[in-house]
């Protein structure tokens, strides 16, 4: 009877640990070099950063970027670092998109998929806003035109304040 | 099967049995409704927006069938889904 509850137990707890949990608000930013090995990624230390994941298949992540890149220009100067990790499976798709969309900002490919095994965004696009202690504060899933970008805006300034 | 012993042995087996499927039961209807356990995440969705996966390609093909289940039959509507198989959004 004992070793059939055992059992019972291993197995519950064998399912509760094979679901990965999304990466959520309050959570440290883990160290994105191991995640992305061999990307070239900037210095985020003390720095307000925003991690996006995209595909070249989704049409949200493509009408994002040209408001990636209004932020960029206009916050990079005051601490904002913007990575854009695209999640394609195909190589030649990722370089054909990443070329194609003109961003000025780091764009780097997850092609083994382990950051987005560890931060499991809910859906495409998902991005992650983390403040200049490494703290994700704020995690926007899917891209909503301009509403979008005005609460990146007000998230921005607001973290860009804080100090480090 | 006379022998008391074996007859409450017998029983002991037989309620042990019970609890376990039952057990075994709860477990796999947790399992099931688990949305974790879903295998395709998000991200892995490349595949299934492609172009071949959508439900309109021949969009006169999908008119004429709509039109027939409009005009021949009482269930008409629901055919659409909110959204593309990209998870988009």
């Amino acid at each position: 009877m004992k070793s059939i509850f055992t059992t019972l137990v291993l197995i519950c707890s064998t399912l509760a640990a094979s679901a990965a949990d999304p990466a959520a608000v309050g959570q440290t930013l883990p160290k994105l070099g191991q995640l992305l090995p061999g990307a070239t990624l900037p210095n985020t230390a003390r720095k307000v950063v925003l991690v996006d994941f995209w595909a070249s298949w989704c049409a949200p992540c493509k009408a994002s970027f040209p408001c990636f890149n209004r932020l960029q220009e206009k916050y990079a100067a005051k601490g904002l670092v913007i990575i854009g990790i695209g999640v394609d499976d195909e190589a030649a798709k990722y370089q054909a998109f990443s070329g194609k969309m003109g961003a000025k900002f780091p764009l780097v490919h997850d092609a083994t998929h382990q950051a987005a095994k560890f931060f499991n965004p809910p859906s495409m696009p998902t991005s992650y806003l983390v403040d200049r202690k490494g703290v994700i504060r704020h995690v926007h899933t899917g891209f909503h035109g301009e509403k979008t970008e005005a609460d990146y805006t007000r998230e921005i300034e607001a973290l860009l304040s804080e100090g480090s | 099967m006379s022998n008391p012993t074996l007859k409450s042995h017998h029983h002991t087996m037989k309620r042990l049995a019970l609890i376990l499927s039952v057990a075994i039961g709860i477990v796999g209807f947790t399992a099931c409704s688990n949305q974790q356990l879903v295998r395709v995440k998000p991200y892995e969705r490349g595949n299934l927006a492609k172009p071949i996966m959508a439900d309109n390609m021949d969009p006169i093909l999908k008119s004429m069938t709509e039109h027939a289940y409009f005009s021949r039959e009482a269930s008409f509507g629901g055919g659409g889904v909110g959204g593309g198989g990209c998870g988009c959004n």
